[in-house]
């Protein structure tokens, strides 16, 4: 099974398919029941967000208050006020909501473009595998930012451009670790103990190769879903993703960008929201992967 | 690192072997080495765990203290706790330890460094792994020269050189500079016995120096440790196998479960054995002599050990021809240089098949004796000839066309866990193996997956191994597991692909013994491929004898063993060391134990 | 080794090279042309900053200047022997030559990549060598840090480092001011997740070499724990972020343009922005190709690291 590496949030695009059987590793941190129940809670308050925003921060997102412009955290707000005495944590409670429908909408196109590219590449028929494996390889060429800036300067900064860049940024990764299972599983002795009982090759296809390849990618999308939601802020603290108005993650570090010297709690606490999440689908990423790898045959 | 934990000192054991206090303390010259009571024990979540139980021995100059046990029994975290290196989370207790006359119990681990090259060297099995293998082996040797000495970088490569030359490895300057990769098994072996005795050490501990070696190599390197103790080096020998420790040894050690169940002069434990396990380990060692005769004492009291062997072919009627194949070639392209002639990895192989028989096939590595396996199961394709299966044509012809027979053509390779989808559990390999028809009918289908458990030997009822995956039964478990598998489709052949070698050597008796007794009951035909002559004397009623793709020699088992006519074959029985054999014979005597 | 088993393997690996290079312009071309609508219209509005319909005499210069009433495999071929030749087109807005638009910025942001790259290694190795392999409780510390900063985006990191390191302590320059300490916090920004990513490949690698029966061997021939750490295992787990680098530089090279963007630095990230944001494809498709081509050249350089580190692979 491949070992899923996270990737550097600022820096990268899906890494190439990690070498090796990755060992178990039960004394890890990462891995430990706390790390994983402070992940998932973590992701519910962010559920309860998106879901009821109204529940968690009762006032309006857009509330003005000149008066109290650019304060610092404090017990009336506690992650601060912007320029315009909005409270901070209102509108990162309202931006649950953009944010993570931008990041799952991102993370499940990736993923569903990778299994369609993996598979072609690791079974279509000859001439197709080959030419879907040269466009894997050429596409892995280009960073995922830099894809990702690509489509969005060909068809304009939007919300929906947005998910599709992040998309179609991080699928060439992906889909060089669901070849890689494939094949992995393609050439497996299980696999030719099958063919040895003479089962067909439909029926091997199903029962065994899919099953075993597709299953580490329960664990590749959680991790996906962290990383698209950083993909999407990197691109909206460029300016190039949702505008500023709203009070999507991303947006919200890039209205705060003006004002970082003297109020550097907007960006840095958004941040921190964004971190944390990447953070925690990576210890969720990393504990499916662990069960998967270790709890059936236990 | 914690190395050795002797902060937890119990008092001095007063219960030590006779023998070995004689040894001790009577004889002239200090030995070497002492061990008194030595007890190690691994910290797990689930509180600590003792692998070794109170092992003692002592040792002296130009002496051979073998200790001898199957997997799981202790002996080489026995071996590395001398050397203080039992790794992290071990505690180690020992009453008695000293080495050269110095107690190693209060040794720090500075000095246990300095001990270790200078004074012990250690031999582990496997130079492909246990030499580094991104080095040149002149590189690994100039470390063990440079971490005792101050000699200069020149002197040291002379040294390095004359190591080599030292060990039997031809040409060393050449030699030096290659890795371990890009040597033969033998010539590397020796390089790792030079970098173990660089310094000349007067304790050699070797763990089981010959395990991945062909027959042929094991026995120079065998001599070379022997050469090594007639020199005066004091030599520990670490082995699972009888043959190799009864070539050496003066004293033997066994030991099973971190106990150690027997020990004594070797020619007396090899030939009176007096633990039942012991003789139960001597009795289970294959070879020409078994032939015929159950290896485990549960084969014996099995209900066709009492059947006289049947000899195929010799019969009024000859069995049925089940499997043909006629002068098979495979070329692999030759890596490196361009333009070279491929690699004929099986170069015209044709042999034939009968029902109820079993064909050894039997080789080293590289002599293409797996990919003919490969060649008959239809795996691949061969170049040249073709192989009949049952009467049809099987080899170049599309898989669809073979799907039919395949039912008829089993598998069981050396490693089964990999031949196992890692999501199943025993219940659904077995019952996905099944023919389509049992397969479909789910009260049907438990039944016959019941009855193939049954069959092999493993638990149907209460403690079933149906609901476990592969990856929690033991080695003997899955195998079986496997043999279960092939008999699904109730096959007429059998291709057994080095199936029982990576087996403990008791457990390789009962797959052994099963094998024969199914074989017995339904007139299976094996194709048993195996690089050890002691399994495939045992097993085979005719012997094919491969070498660098061809086959050299091949006939009725007894001949080709007893008087082989081909150089190679000749080489290849002389390099045989011969199976301790007890002198009263146990086997079919029930096992107390 | 001879020099035919060098050849070999070197062909392979140029005409991957080639091939991805080739795949990657025609990529870049396809963005080219997949403008919607009209491509002289878009153009146009690009450069007016408006949409609006254009009358074809407005258009005519636009499709004389960019050769597009030719059919387009004459474009493609145009645009691929423009490549060979090191023209990258022009652009939009500029009226200038691509090549040398980014030309003028890419001397910073390879000096940047390179640097963040060099720190990543740095840091990485000292990181593992010290945690890596050392009992379950430093073992934990030493993953969960390598998760934590692997997860860091650049964006946040960079403002973290900018406000305690340039505003708080004042041991940095705020802006990029072009001189070597202005240079420490962008490259750091970029290298601390490196270093989290890098080391999470080597530490599983580093664990497993660690446990090899040849460091085994080295103990037992009396080398020290730092002897058997540094001189076998480190070489055995540096070898999987060896073959990562070259992608971690073309991703450091895409990083850049978040870090150029906080810490105000000059470099092709700026280049980039505006040029994303004009939409002057071009530009865009320019720093594309050129970012595929660095990809390209720094894995050839990765495959001879390689194998030199592993001698192995050079007959294989």
């Amino acid at each position: 099974m491949t070992a899923v590496v996270s990737r550097p949030g600022g820096v990268g695009a899906a890494s190439p398919v990690g070498r090796g059987p990755a060992r178990r590793r039960r004394h890890r941190l990462a891995d430990r029941p706390w790390s994983l129940w402070l992940a998932l809670s973590y992701v519910a308050v962010l559920a309860v967000a998106a879901l009821a925003p109204g529940f968690l921060a009762p006032s309006s997102p857009t509330a003005v208050d000149y008066a109290a412009a650019l304060l610092p955290p404090s017990l009336e707000h506690p992650f601060g006020t912007d320029e315009s005495g909005r409270d901070l944590y209102t509108r990162i409670v309202h931006g649950a909501a953009d944010s993570l429908s931008i990041g799952l909408g991102a993370a499940a196109l990736a993923i569903v473009c990778a299994i369609a590219l993996g598979a072609l590449a690791a079974l279509g028929p000859r001439p197709i595998a080959a030419l879907v494996d040269r466009v894997i390889e050429v596409l892995f060429a280009f960073p995922t930012l830099l894809l990702a800036l690509l489509l969005i300067a060909i068809t304009g900064p939007s919300a929906t451009t947005q998910i599709i860049a992040v998309g179609l940024g991080s699928a060439p990764g992906y889909a060089r670790m669901v070849r890689g299972q494939i094949r992995q599983a393609a050439g497996s002795g299980y696999v030719e103990a099958a063919v040895a009982l003479g089962h067909g090759r439909a029926r091997i296809l199903r029962r065994h190769v899919l099953p075993n390849a597709l299953r580490p990618l329960v664990a590749v999308a959680a991790l996906a879903v962290g990383q698209s939601i950083v993909w999407a802020s990197s691109l909206s603290f460029l300016g190039l993703g949702v505008a500023p108005p709203s009070p999507e993650w991303g947006a919200l570090l890039d209205a705060g960008r003006p004002y970082v010297i003297q109020a550097g709690w907007l960006i840095v606490i958004p941040g921190l929201v964004i971190v944390a999440l990447a953070l925690a689908a990576t210890s969720i990423g990393r504990h499916l992967q662990h069960r998967l790898e270790s709890g059936a045959r236990a | 690192m914690t190395l050795l934990d002797f902060s937890a000192l119990r008092e001095v054991d007063d219960d030590l072997d006779p023998e070995l206090r004689a040894a001790a303390h009577l004889g002239a010259p200090a030995p070497r080495l002492v061990v008194e009571n030595l007890r190690v024990s691994f910290r797990t979540p689930d509180g600590e765990r003792p692998v070794v139980r109170g092992l003692s021995f002592s040792l002296g100059a130009g002496e051979c203290v073998a200790i001898v046990g199957e997997s799981g029994s202790g002996k080489s975290v026995s071996a590395r706790s001398l050397v203080g290196l039992t790794g992290r989370g071990s505690v180690v207790h020992v009453d008695r330890l000293e080495i050269l006359g110095a107690d190693a119990r209060a040794l720090s681990s500075r000095a246990w460094r300095r001990l270790r090259g200078r004074h012990v060297g250690f031999v582990l099995q496997d130079a492909l792994v246990s030499l580094d293998p991104l080095r040149a082996v002149g590189r690994e040797l100039d470390e063990a020269l440079r971490l005792h000495g101050r000699a200069p970088r020149a002197e040291r490569r002379r040294s390095a050189v004359e190591l080599l030359r030292r060990v039997g490895v031809p040409r060393p300057e050449e030699r030096a500079r290659l890795r371990p990769d890009e040597l033969s098994g033998g010539l590397r072996q020796r390089a790792l016995i030079a970098t173990a005795i660089a310094h000349d050490p007067e304790i050699v501990i070797a763990d089981e120096p010959t395990t991945a070696l062909d027959a042929t190599v094991q026995a120079h390197v065998l001599a070379e440790l022997d050469a090594m103790r007639a020199r005066g080096t004091a030599v520990i020998l670490i082995s699972h196998d009888l043959s190799v420790v009864a070539r050496l040894a003066d004293r033997i050690v066994v030991m099973r479960g971190g106990e150690v169940v027997e020990s004594g002069p070797a020619a007396r434990l090899l030939g009176r054995p007096e633990h039942p396990y012991t003789q139960r380990l001597v009795a289970a060692v294959p070879g020409l002599e078994t032939r015929g005769r159950a290896l485990s004492p549960e084969g014996a009291e099995g209900p066709s050990a009492a059947l006289p062997e049947a000899a195929p072919g010799d019969g009024p009627l000859d069995p049925p021809v089940v499997l043909e194949a006629r002068g098979l070639v495979k070329a692999f392209a030759s890596r490196g240089a361009r333009g070279a002639a491929p690699l004929r990895a099986v170069d015209d192989v044709s042999f034939t098949l009968h029902a109820g028989e079993t064909l050894g096939i039997v080789g080293e590595s590289g002599s293409g004796k797996s990919t003919t396996a490969r060649l008959a199961l239809g795996f691949s394709e061969p170049e040249e000839g073709e192989v009949i299966v049952l009467g049809a044509p099987w080899s170049r012809v599309p898989e669809a066309r073979r799907r039919p027979l395949r039912p008829r053509l089993a598998v069981v390779a050396q490693d089964p866990l990999s031949t196992f989808d890692p999501r199943w559990t025993v219940g659904r390999i077995l019952g996905d193996a099944l023919p389509r028809a049992v397969r479909r009918d789910p009260r049907a289908r438990a039944a016959a997956v019941r009855r193939l458990l049954d069959d092999v030997g493993l638990p149907a009822g209460d403690g079933s191994v149906l609901g476990r995956f592969p990856l929690t039964l033991s080695g003997g478990q899955r195998q079986r597991v496997a043999i279960a598998r092939a008999l699904a489709t109730e096959p007429a052949i059998i291709v057994l692909d080095e199936a029982v070698s990576a087996l403990d050597v008791t457990i390789q008796a009962q797959i052994l013994d099963l094998l024969l007794d199914l074989q017995r009951e339904r007139d299976l035909a094996y194709l048993f491929i195996s690089h050890d002559l002691g399994v495939i004397g045992h097993v085979s009623d005719r012997v094919l004898v491969m070498q660098h793709g061809r086959v050299v020699e091949q006939g009725p088992t007894e001949r080709v063993l007893r008087a082989p006519e081909h150089p190679y074959t000749q080489e290849l029985v002389a390099s045989i060391l011969p199976a301790p054999r007890p002198s009263n014979p146990p086997p079919g005597r029930k096992d107390p134990s | 080794m001879t020099r035919s088993s060098w050849a070999r393997p070197a062909v392979r690996i140029v005409g991957n090279a080639v091939g991805v290079l080739v795949g990657a312009a025609t990529a870049a071309f396809l963005a080219q042309t997949a403008l919607p609508g009209d491509r002289a219209t878009a153009i146009l509005n690009i450069r007016a900053g408006q949409a609006e319909l254009r009358t074809p005499e407005e258009l005519a210069p636009i499709t004389a200047e960019f050769g597009l009433d030719r059919p387009l495999w004459q474009q493609y071929a145009d645009y691929l022997l423009g490549l060979v030749r090191g023209d990258l087109g022009t652009s939009y807005l500029q009226f200038r030559p691509v090549g040398a638009i980014i030309g003028e910025q890419l001397g910073a942001t390879v000096v940047l990549a390179i640097t963040a790259i060099a720190i990543a290694w740095m840091l990485m190795v000292v990181w593992i060598v010290a945690t890596g392999g050392r009992g379950p409780r430093l073992t934990a510390l030493g993953s969960l840090v390598d998760v934590t900063t692997a997860a860091l985006p650049a964006y946040w990191l960079g403002i973290i480092l900018l406000l305690v390191f340039a505003l708080g302590l004042g041991w940095f320059p705020v802006l990029g001011d072009g001189t070597p300490l202005s240079l420490v916090l962008p490259a750091l920004t970029l290298a601390i997740p490196l270093a989290g990513f890098l080391a999470q490949a080597t530490r599983t690698e580093f664990e497993r070499a660690l446990e090899q029966p040849f460091a085994l061997s080295a103990r037992m021939r009396g080398q020290s724990d730092l002897g058997v750490r540094l001189g076998h295992v480190l070489r055995h787990a540096s070898l999987p972020a060896i073959s990562l680098s070259g992608w971690a530089l073309g991703a450091t090279l895409s990083g850049a343009v978040v870090v150029e963007s906080i810490f105000s630095r000059p470099g092709i990230g700026q280049v980039l922005v505006s040029a994303v944001s004009s939409q002057d494809l071009p530009v865009v498709v320019g720093v594309v190709v050129l970012t595929a081509a660095f990809y390209v050249a720094a894995n050839l350089l990765v495959d001879l690291a390689s194998a030199l580190v592993d001698p192995r692979q050079r007959a294989a």
